[in-house]
């Protein structure tokens, strides 16, 4: 059983320029799923597709045996709840300290009032710092969330995703702002989140390397069309070529 | 750069300025203004200062009704500001890229904006001062009317700059508009607004005097009676009352400022 069915989604934002051509794809639940792809190639624009950040125009997708395309406001945002995102640039207030930031992450089991006047159960605050701890960055619970680095900001986007207990996890180029050593850090977390706690993650990424080292799958997307989708030992050379439509020697692996 | 560009652009700032003077010469001469003359009225205009607008012991006798009406304008000023920041912050919510409900609701929070901001303060008194009459709800409605305008934008802007990314995460978890609002937007805009709020609080009591000789209320009321009975030492010392005044405002507001950010 697939949590996650993509069919025939396309995507435009004027008539005549498609983003996004005939995408179809199936993902099972605890999968790790890397989509690669050149800048401009429709990567984002697709994963924002799976939680309706960006509306589509075709197709269809079935998440969890919910057809998201046709979700009133209510309902989407009920789905909304059981998807975690993941951002490039972490999306935090950081102005907030890193404990509030993640407790954010709780907002969609809320009503509006709850949410305003920061009402919170002690569960919820107990896995607030469970996560926290899990990631190693629990000394800066209290910090503001501009003070830390990086990485740890990343770390607290994480635990943010994870608090909203999602079947599905979507990470926009989670390490394209970060250094090698917070990348594999990321990385890591991000991999066993999939193997542990057994959460679909769905990963843009730019270094073909690393979706190598780290997925079950790679799906490689070009001007908005699935070139390729299968393993990792699969994605050969000349397969990389057709995704990035140059010479590998001509890219700089990470 | 290579010399014929560089000779190039020489002659653009010669052919500038001689513009400049050309269009300077030719204002005054239609305005039959003689720049001359009037850098010679100088000296006696500042003898006259000297001698007529003198603080006087007679004069401060006047100061506790001075200070009372001051007082009034003040508050009146902040009271203007304060109400404008609440309207301004639904505004400017609704205008906002990243906050905004609807494309009406924007259009007309950022028309209502440019609206009141592009017509002066001076020019909303003498409107409002027809149909309300001379009384401070004239004046306060024009300084309210202003800045309302002025924050509105500014308010827009603060949002737009520094909540993007987190409205984006916030809606991804499926939080709600208030929720985003409340726990994403005004936590992270709030020091630079009220930085804004401040600086409208300054600027109000400022104008609140020209409004007030306008709509015949407040320190602006008492400056003008004093002007036109000929009482130049009142009117010194009003005028050194507001001076002073603008300094303490200006240097809480710095201080707080310097507190918040």
């Amino acid at each position: 059983m697939s949590l996650l069915k993509v069919e025939g989604l396309g995507k435009s934002y004027t008539s005549d320029i498609k983003i996004l051509k005939n995408i179809n794809f199936e993902i099972k639940a605890g999968e790790f799923v890397s989509i690669i792809g050149p800048s401009g190639a429709g990567k984002s624009t697709m994963l924002r597709c799976m939680n309706r950040m960006v509306e589509f125009n075709e197709g269809k997708i079935i998440f969890n045996n919910n057809d998201v395309g046709s979700l009133n406001k209510k309902e989407l945002r009920k789905l909304r709840t059981s998807i975690g995102m993941v951002f490039q640039h972490y999306n935090l207030v950081p102005r907030l300290t890193v404990i509030e930031n993640v407790l954010h992450g709780r907002f969609g089991y809320k009503t509006t009032m709850q949410g305003i006047l920061g009402r919170y159960t002690e569960e919820e605050k107990e896995r607030a710092f469970y996560l926290l701890e899990k990631l190693g960055i629990h000394e800066h619970a209290y910090k503001r969330c501009d003070q830390l680095s990086g990485g740890q900001q990343q770390r607290v986007g994480i635990c943010r995703a994870l608090i909203q207990e999602p079947k599905l996890v979507l990470c926009d180029e989670p390490i394209a702002s970060l250094d090698p050593s917070s990348s594999k850090i990321i990385m890591d977390h991000l991999k066993s989140i999939s193997t542990e706690m057994g959460i679909t993650c769905l990963v843009n990424l730019h270094q073909v390397e690393v979706a190598q080292n780290y997925s079950d799958r790679i799906i490689g997307l070009n001007k908005g069309e699935i070139v390729f989708s299968g393993t990792s030992s699969e994605l050969s050379e000349e397969q990389i070529n057709k995704i990035y439509g140059t010479e590998t020697k001509d890219l700089i692996m990470a | 750069m290579n010399e014929k560009t560089m000779r190039k652009s020489r002659w653009q700032t010669v052919i500038f300025l001689l513009i400049i003077i050309v269009l300077t010469y030719l204002s005054s001469a239609i305005t039959q203004f003689n720049f001359i003359d009037g850098m010679a009225t100088i000296p006696e205009a500042v003898g006259w200062i000297f001698s007529n607008l003198m603080i006087t012991q007679e004069s401060l006798g006047k100061l506790p009704k001075i200070l009372e009406k001051l007082n009034e304008t003040i508050l009146m000023s902040i009271a203007a500001t304060t109400l404008a920041a609440v309207v301004s912050l639904f505004l400017g919510l609704f205008g906002s890229k990243t906050t905004k409900i609807n494309n009406f609701l924007s259009v007309f929070a950022r028309f209502i904006a440019s609206v009141s901001r592009n017509i002066p303060v001076v020019a909303w008194s003498l409107i409002l001062l027809l149909s309300f009459g001379q009384n401070s709800v004239t004046g306060f409605l024009a300084l309210f009317v202003g800045t309302v305008g002025f924050l509105t934008r500014a308010f827009i802007e603060s949002i737009d700059e520094a909540s993007q990314s987190a409205v984006e995460a916030l809606k991804a978890t499926g939080a709600t508009y208030f929720q985003i609002v409340s726990k994403a937007v005004i936590p992270q805009c709030l020091p630079q607004m009220i930085s804004w709020i401040l600086f409208m609080i300054e600027t109000n009591i400022r104008n609140a005097t020209l409004v007030g000789i306008l709509t015949a209320t407040g320190i602006g009321y008492t400056f003008d009676v004093y002007y036109k009975t000929l009482n130049y030492n009142a009117v010194a010392l009003v005028t050194f009352c507001i001076v002073i005044a603008v300094l303490i405002v200006d240097f809480i507001s710095n201080y707080i400022r310097r507190v918040i950010l």
